[in-house]
């Protein structure tokens, strides 16, 4: 995976709540059986005509906005269903960061998981950098993972939660299904436990 | 001891590993694959020669992209794309050993609807599937949830997720449920109430007079759209409809063993004085047949009520409503039983199982539907479509004008033929109303089984209680 330490970017405003997986990636998107190649496909009904012509008033669409490596959404982001090609099409597109007040949850996980930062702000902080991104593609934000703080185009710092392990695999770039087996030998005793107390299962 | 909710118990008895920060390990019980979120994840082990570690906790079924057509077994009906993932499904099954349901197998269906016929699902499980309606197990008083492709290959590599715990929330129907009022109106009825985030960071145990009066069918209904407001999973305490249900399905624990996992179960509720985070009691009297009007299931009213002004709503909402109106062709006042569709759909995780059907065909009998009207059934498994079948329920479908179909997904996220066209507009039983999701430019209005046959026969939202 992708390590994730600092980016200093051009922020796209997608300022509408409960952005759900179905406007990021819709579901005819969902029949490849690769990883690769979705970014062309992010947010496809609200990019593109019926011809698909892309659509001049969509933010994605917008010379500014074009390599926007972060996004700044509403409420609820990623809401709806599992679906890893969404993160997937956000990364493929150049997106590494996004922020909102809130995120669904699966999705929230989902991010983690391809080297893309979620970061969760209160409505009146990512109001400010929504304020920060409609100036365009002079307006850089800084993230600094390490130091979980976000920096507007006007210098003024926002800090952030971040659950620390999480943090940990995204700086390092770390593969969670190889630190999990250093630990089989946990999982070979609760197996072993289990087949005993639970033999049914 | 301090007292423990039921997510507690679940939790606690499947820690595998606890770090420091407090983060688990937690084993999974049963992992449920299907064709779409599965082959990046089987791609994933190969590269990194890695397999399988509980194939025979694993079970397989293709469901989204099936056509439900009855000449389905013509590879023609699927275009390329969906027959390369279900093909890749087959290998991985067969590779990787895993217990597996292929189209042609009569048992073949939506995932979580195989997973409890079989008795793959049973109480004080742990069940995840790369799925987000895999909350619908918890009906049983499984921890249940979707996860991501990522997490699918974790879970095949190792049979545990990293996760850290959820907060408890209590959801409380009192009371009974008003005639034409189903599970369907109860779950829509909640994230009205609560929104779609309302759930966030939660596990949701449904409890209450009205879930305990209702069968393993309705409480599936109930769990399966807990994720549609948010939460992490839904939860049902197990109780002897649970029990009914299991017992002598092809995989539940059978004679001694049976006895034991009965034992077990019973400690499975929440204990007196346990804490919940957050509470919501709702009376089962105030309960009304609804509709969503809007593009997220939190945009839920009676159907009594009209299309609402987005002046009404707060903040953000006011914009997304504003956009859903206009998305969705309606206009604020407009009387909701004056909203005309052309399209029904009948089926889904949600609302794909015999009770659905029986319901829907008791509105349906000795009537028609509305000439032009596309009305189709999908069951959620073979089964289903045999039962029905056998008891004549099928034949009232058809006989009022209904597609009769085989099992699958199908028109609840339209990547099958089944689609609608813009500006179509449809009465679902699924579980999603968003923008698209039933086919570009198409609109959908949620509901329960017995207000969509309603629909089907006046060719507009209809108050099911008008035709009782």
């Amino acid at each position: 995976m992708e390590k994730f330490t600092k980016l200093s970017g051009i922020a796209a405003p997608l300022d509408l709540v409960n952005i759900d997986t179905d406007m990021i990636i819709p579901k005819q998107f969902l029949k490849t059986i690769k990883r690769s190649g979705l970014g062309v496909n992010l947010f496809d009904e609200m990019r593109y005509d019926d011809d698909r012509n892309e659509i001049e008033s969509f933010v994605l669409n917008q010379p500014a906005y074009r390599d926007a490596q972060i996004l700044v959404a509403g409420d609820n982001f990623g809401c709806g269903s599992s679906r890893e090609h969404a993160p997937w099409a956000i990364a493929d597109f150049g997106i590494t960061c996004v922020i909102a007040p809130s995120y669904a949850d699966i999705f929230y996980n989902n991010c983690f998981k391809n080297g893309i930062l979620p970061i969760a702000l209160p409505q009146e902080q990512v109001d400010v950098l929504m304020k920060d991104a409609e100036k365009g593609a002079n307006a850089r934000i800084e993230v600094d993972l390490e130091a979980q703080t976000i920096t507007s185009s006007d210098g003024e710092v926002f800090t952030f939660d971040v659950d620390p392990f999480k943090k940990h695999c995204l700086m390092n770039g770390l593969d969670d299904i190889g630190l999990t087996m250093e630990k089989a030998a946990s999982i070979d005793a609760f197996e072993a436990a289990a087949a005993t107390s639970r033999p049914w299962v | 001891m301090s007292p423990k909710t039921l997510y507690d118990k679940i939790w606690d008895a499947h820690v595998a590993h606890e770090a420091e920060d407090g983060t688990c390990l937690l084993y999974i019980d049963r992992h449920l694959v299907h064709e779409v979120t599965s082959p990046q994840a089987f791609e994933g082990l190969r590269m990194t020669g890695r397999t399988v570690r509980a194939p025979e906790k694993t079970i397989a079924v293709p469901d989204h992209n099936v056509p439900t057509t009855l000449d389905r077994a013509n590879a023609a009906t699927m275009t390329e794309d969906s027959r390369i993932q279900v093909e890749a499904l087959d290998t991985n099954a067969k590779e990787f050993g895993l217990h597996y349901y292929p189209v042609s197998d009569v048992r073949q269906g939506v995932v979580h609807i195989v997973g409890p016929e079989q008795g793959w699902t049973l109480p004080g499980m742990t069940v995840v599937c790369g799925d987000s309606h895999t909350a619908t197990h918890g009906a049983f008083g499984s921890l249940a949830h979707g996860i991501g492709t990522s997490e699918v290959e974790h879970v095949l590599a190792t049979q545990t997720l990293i996760q850290q715990k959820s907060k408890n929330m209590k959801v409380e129907i009192t009371g009974k449920l008003s005639p034409g009022v189903t599970a369907k109106d109860v779950t829509m009825a909640v994230i009205g109430l609560t929104g779609t985030a309302g759930g966030t960071g939660y596990v949701i145990e449904y409890c209450g007079q009205v879930i305990r009066d209702m069968s393993m069918e309705g409480r599936m209904t109930v769990c399966n759209m807990a994720i549609e407001g948010g939460a992490r999973a839904g939860l049902i305490a197990p109780d002897q409809t649970t029990y009914d249900y299991c017992m002598g399905r092809p995989h539940a624990p059978k004679g001694a063993e049976w006895e034991a996992a009965l034992t077990y179960w019973k400690t499975l509720f929440t204990d007196e004085d346990a804490h919940f985070d957050k509470v919501l009691t709702i009376k089962g009297e105030d309960i009304a047949p609804l509709v969503t009007w809007g593009t997220s299931p939190e945009d839920v009213l009676p159907i009594t009520d009209v299309v609402p002004d987005p002046a009404s709503f707060k903040g953000g909402k006011v914009g997304a409503a504003q956009r859903s109106i206009e998305y969705m062709g309606l206009k604020a006042g407009q009387k909701l039983s004056d909203i005309e569709i052309d399209t029904v759909f009948i089926g889904s995780c949600t609302n794909g199982r015999i009770e659905d059907f029986r319901a829907a065909a008791a509105v349906l009998k000795g009537k028609k539907i509305k000439d032009g009207m596309r009305a189709m059934v999908v069951p959620g498994s073979g089964l289903v479509r045999a039962q029905a079948e056998e008891e004549g329920i099928a034949q009232i479908f058809i006989d009022a004008g209904f597609e009769w179909r085989l099992a699958g997904c199908s028109m609840c996220l339209a990547m099958n033929p089944d689609q609608l066209k813009p500006g179509e507009r449809c009465a679902a039983t699924s579980n999603r109303n968003f923008e698209g999701r039933q086919g570009r430019g198409g609109r959908t209005h949620l509901m329960s089984p017995a207000m969509a046959a309603a629909a089907a026969i006046t060719g507009r939202l209809t108050d099911v209680r008008d035709l009782m």
